[in-house]
């Protein structure tokens, strides 16, 4: 594991249960503050069971279980409020799930339903939001236009600033990129090095390389078990465990 | 900026740095060796260290690349050219350690026959290795293919030179230490001529993304 | 031997393949065939009149149906009073609350409420508000609706919200939503359109029913101030004058049967072109 002086998000000894299948095995691991943090794996190895873990998503799934800490800036997760818990710890999903509003309300949205965001202080709030997802000079001129105009990328990018107009202290990606083309990930990929500047990010990929690109650290699992977590390099360059080389080599199973 | 170009930049800037370091042991080392410098020949024994260092953080950040980015095409060549290059530097470094270590060895020595043919070398191959470096910089490839053809006019003045030595040593034996001490700068002289002409060849390979190597085009 | 199977095959094809033509042919031809004969014999005898005028007695000739056409406005009023915020909110539960079980449950129930022959619910509507009241109303009659509305409001609610994409639900959980609120903000809305046109292809199914306004509803001849009293409706209407002995009344039934099917028909036509603007958005 690598060390870290205050992890923004630490599991200890985590174990998750679909009904009476084990999908996580006593996961342990550190988060890094205002650091990229990649979970990388083949299809089913809990990497996205673990992401939604983290702010409590799995709970909406019937005959679920959790066993273990998962301590956000050292306080565990499971015993608060959960919509307080998810506007810390917000989440960008798989397909890009604008809704069926304009953009200017999408972005409002999270403000709203919290009232986190004084009625006046709206528009600035949308505009900072749009900027922090790079979307501001592609949507300004049409906000009040249907989200549902917008391009895949452009709708993952607004789901980015739904996003962050709550002010999350931690984001968490669920393949963000895994429904756009090659341009448009590009464009979110970037954007990943000016977000870490606000808030640390945990991403899920099923695209390695991906992971290669974006992240600080890298943790790779397997069948529910985090078998090797460290710095991206390392992961990449000369991992320790022999799985790990297996995947990252191409010559898994 | 993309986060990977600058990454990239970062990754010239570092093989600049060496290069300037490179380029300064040479010309110290000649000094030293021509005006009997001993400060100078110590510089440059002492500032191999930092370049032995960069060489590894450059093989080190570029491996990085290779591993983390998936480079294509001109970034790749980029990528490949620059740990080639990384490695000539290295060993234009050494020699020029070597120069200077000869230079501390012909401190003592009498001047029994003045430098000609040395300083002419040390020119040539000092304009060789600046020329190969600012084609490098600047992705000139007429530039580098004017340092290919530098190097036969080395050869050949390494060639006169060893005959000059050899028969100073066979009119005064008594000098033959100070003789060899010289050859063998004219040797590490050329032999650094001949990682500039590598390095000129890298370069047209990532200019032009053409191999150069063992005459594969005909030289001018 | 190959030959004749081959042969007895297709021969097949080719019957199955025309009775099945013909019998398409047919379902079309009798909506076709209805609505040409309506206009044929109701469009005729439409006038001014019959949409301001009350009936006029036996013998005289001219008067409409204006008692009726509001009279059923009324009933169908009060039907939606209560037969679509039930069905509207039973919805909500069954398709965003309620457990696999209980939805189960929920929906038996409801698609056997749907089943219940119109007249029972009539009775039942009697039973329990005309005979306590010892009166017949356009209330009895609304109720006797909106109870059969309920189950189709609240399956077709069910439907609509099921559409919504699971996503747009963790999207909005995962920005702090309660659950209420992301159904109230965001489920509903995405669904809104679905919902509003499902209720008026409802109405516009209970609005021709006859059977339990004939002992909740009953009829007037006259306006019917409110809704405690007995009132007119157009297919109660229809159903006396058809019935009647004289002419002059069966000419009014058939105009009055032209206009409840064009306004079913309009309203038809509308529901079905909200739900084809809204789905082209919601990808």
């Amino acid at each position: 594991m690598a060390p870290s002086a205050c992890p923004k998000l630490k599991s200890i000894d985590l174990n998750f249960y679909y009904g009476t299948y084990k999908a996580l095995h006593g996961i342990s691991i550190e988060i890094h503050e205002r650091k990229v943090t990649a979970f990388i794996g083949p299809s089913g190895c809990g990497k996205s069971t673990f992401l939604r873990t983290m702010n409590r998503m799995n709970e909406a799934l019937r005959n679920t279980r959790v066993e273990g800490q998962l301590l956000l800036d050292g306080e565990d997760i499971f015993p608060m409020e959960v919509s307080g818990l998810r506007r810390r710890v917000g989440m960008v999903f798989q397909r890009p799930n604008p809704f069926p509003k304009s953009i200017y309300d999408n972005v409002a949205y999270g403000p709203r339903v919290n009232g986190s965001v004084r009625r006046g202080d709206m528009d600035a709030k949308v505009e900072q939001s749009l900027r922090g997802a790079a979307l501001w000079d592609e949507v300004k001129d049409k906000l009040h236009k249907s989200a549902f105009d917008l391009s895949g990328g452009q709708q993952q990018r607004l789901c980015i600033a739904r996003a962050l107009a709550v002010d999350p202290e931690v984001l968490l990606l669920d393949e963000p990129c895994s429904a756009l083309d090659p341009i448009a990930t590009s464009k979110i990929e970037e954007l990943l090095f000016e977000l870490k500047k606000i808030c640390t990010i945990v991403i899920v990929t099923h695209n390695m390389q991906q992971a290669a690109r974006v992240a600080d650290y890298t943790g790779f699992f397997l069948l529910g078990k985090l078998i090797e977590f460290a710095d991206t390099k390392v992961i990449f360059k000369n991992p320790t465990k022999k799985e790990t080389e297996d995947y990252i080599t191409g010559r898994f199973g | 900026m993309r986060h990977f170009v600058e990454e990239l930049e970062q990754l010239k800037s570092k093989l600049l740095e060496e290069s300037a370091l490179v380029e300064s042991a040479i010309y110290r080392s000649i000094t030293a060796v021509v005006q009997k410098d001993e400060a100078l020949a110590r510089d440059v024994l002492a500032n191999e260290v930092r370049i032995n260092q960069i060489e590894i953080e450059i093989d080190d950040a570029a491996v990085s690349l290779l591993a983390l980015q998936q480079p294509m095409a001109v970034d790749l060549r980029f990528i490949i050219s620059t740990i080639k290059i990384n490695n000539d530097l290295e060993r234009m470094g050494d020699l020029a350690v070597n120069i200077a270590e000869r230079a501390l060895s012909l401190l003592g020595e009498p001047v029994v026959k003045p430098m000609v043919d040395i300083p002419h070398i040390a020119a040539l191959v000092q304009s060789m290795v600046r020329k190969c470096l600012d084609s490098f910089v600047n992705r000139d490839a007429d530039l580098a293919r004017s340092v290919l053809s530098s190097d036969n006019a080395v050869d050949e003045l390494r060639n006169a030179s060893f005959h000059e030595l050899i028969s100073f040593m066979e009119r005064s034996p008594g000098n033959i230490r100070q003789a060899v001490d010289l050859l063998s700068v004219v040797r590490n002289l050329e032999r650094i001529a001949d990682h500039a002409t590598n390095i000129a060849e890298d370069v047209l390979f990532l200019t032009k993304g053409i191999d150069v190597r063992h005459h594969a085009e005909p030289r001018v | 031997m190959t030959a004749a199977l081959s042969f007895r095959r297709k021969a097949t094809n080719l019957t199955m393949l025309t009775l099945s033509a013909v019998c398409t042919v047919v379902a079309v031809g009798v909506l076709i065939f209805i609505l040409g004969y309506l206009l044929f014999r109701g469009g005729s005898d439409l006038s001014w009149d019959f949409f301001t005028k009350l009936p006029v007695p036996v013998g005289e000739t001219g008067g409409g149906m204006a008692n009726a056409i509001v009279g059923s406005a009324k009933v169908l009023l009060f039907a939606t009073c209560i037969g679509v915020p039930i069905g509207f909110l039973g919805g909500v539960y069954l398709a965003e609350y309620s457990g696999a079980r209980a939805a189960a449950a929920i929906r038996f129930v409801t698609d056997l409420l749907n089943g219940v022959p119109s007249i029972i619910i009539g009775i039942f509507a009697y039973t329990l508000i005309v005979v306590p009241m010892k009166k017949f109303s356009a209330l009895a009659g609304g109720a006797a609706l909106g109870i059969m509305m309920i189950p189709i409001a609240l399956r077709s609610t069910e439907e609509f919200l099921r559409a919504v994409p699971n996503n747009m639900r963790e999207g909005a959980m995962a920005l702090g939503a309660t659950k209420w609120k992301s159904v109230a903000t965001v489920i509903i809305p995405a669904a809104i359109r679905g919902i509003i046109s499902g209720m008026m292809l409802n109405l516009a199914r209970v609005a021709g029913e006859t059977a339990p306004l004939l002992f909740t509803a009953l009829n007037n001849q006259y306006w019917s101030p409110g809704f405690g009293n007995a009132i007119a409706t157009l297919p109660v209407m229809i159903f006396t004058y058809a019935i009647a002995p004289y002419e002059e009344l069966h000419k009014q039934a058939w105009a009055a049967g032209f206009v409840l099917l064009s306004l079913v028909l309009a309203v038809n036509i509308t529901a079905r072109t909200i739900i084809a603007s809204g789905t082209h958005k919601a990808r």
